[in-house]
């Protein structure tokens, strides 16, 4: 006979497996697009210094 | 010790970690919880004391972290290091995410053991107090815009709210309390059956290593935004001083 319970079980793994996949999602995509905008933020830097050269000559 | 506290060696150094702790994380996850599937019924509670070897791994996670986040405070506060203020940030809402999962575990514990989801208790209401510190500082950090100065005012309300640790920790030995006193840190040794401990001791490694993990990450996340907002600046300066070179050339 299954414990009655159970539910509370399954109830209390689900929420903390979403919760844990929610930690992990949130840092994964905060860290990738943070990585896409640093090289948004690095190519202005260059096209930036690049065009105080052309300004120079 | 001192040079890992270098934000350009850390991310070094995270790159290589990572792997290895991501995986340790993964291994111990499948162990503990094949461990908790396959250990005995508790003879009084039945299998919902499956429930506390995510309750128990978790509670200790929301202290723990709190914890770290301590003593990131102090370096702060003290030695001024930007690492502190990182790891600080990165932190918070790791220990909220824990303390989610106790208090949402506990409660779903409750309602079969203590015939009911909550009670205000000294120990529950003093985790509930840490939540609320953890969204506190989460909200803090996001409501001031200069970093520097958030990160002083999260260091101050992080060193107040240690108080509630002590608090969470001897509650139950200091009023009387529906939750249970402590069963595993006590003097004397654990007062649970090995065949339930082991479990609890395996996903109690799984929980910190999935701390370790993401803490690296979000530490990581916090050095690469505070470069973005750098590059950005440095990019606008650039821009700002060439504008009139430019305009007097006619360009």
């Amino acid at each position: 006979m299954p414990d009655p319970h159970l539910g509370f079980v399954v109830a209390a793994y689900a929420v903390a497996a979403a919760t844990i996949a929610g930690m992990i999602g949130a840092v994964v995509l905060d860290g990738r697009r943070l990585e896409a905008q640093m090289e948004n933020a690095a190519r202005a830097l260059e096209a930036a210094r690049g065009g105080k050269d052309a300004g120079r000559r | 010790m001192a040079n890992l506290a270098n934000p350009t060696v850390f991310v070094d150094l995270s790159r290589r970690v990572l792997p290895w702790l991501a995986a340790a994380t993964a291994a111990l996850f499948a162990v503990g919880l094949f461990l908790s599937f396959a250990a005995p019924p508790d003879y009084q509670q039945g299998e919902t004391v499956k429930i506390m070897y995510l309750h128990v791994p978790a509670a200790w996670m929301a202290t723990f972290v709190y914890a770290v986040m301590t003593a990131s405070a102090l370096g702060t506060l003290v030695w001024r290091h930007p690492l502190a203020d990182a790891a600080q940030k990165a932190a918070a809402p790791l220990g909220a995410g824990f303390t989610f999962i106790c208090l949402a575990t506990g409660s779903l514990w409750g309602k079969p053991m203590w015939g009911t989801y909550w009670v205000w208790d000294a120990r529950l209401t003093s985790v509930l107090v840490l939540f609320i510190l953890y969204l506190g500082l989460i909200a803090l950090w996001r409501a001031i815009d200069d970093p520097s100065r958030a990160a002083r005012a999260a260091a101050i309300l992080t060193l107040v709210g240690a108080v509630d640790l002590p608090i969470i920790k001897f509650s139950v030995d200091w009023w009387n309390t529906l939750h249970q006193p402590a069963s595993v840190f006590r003097l004397g040794g654990p007062t649970i059956a090995p065949s339930l401990l082991m479990p609890l001791i395996v996903m109690s490694l799984a929980f910190t290593c999935l701390f370790l993990t993401l803490h690296v990450m979000a530490i990581r996340n916090e050095i690469l935004r505070r470069r973005i907002a750098r590059a950005t600046m440095l990019a606008a300066a650039e821009g700002d001083r060439l504008e009139p070179e430019l305009a007097a050339r006619g360009a």
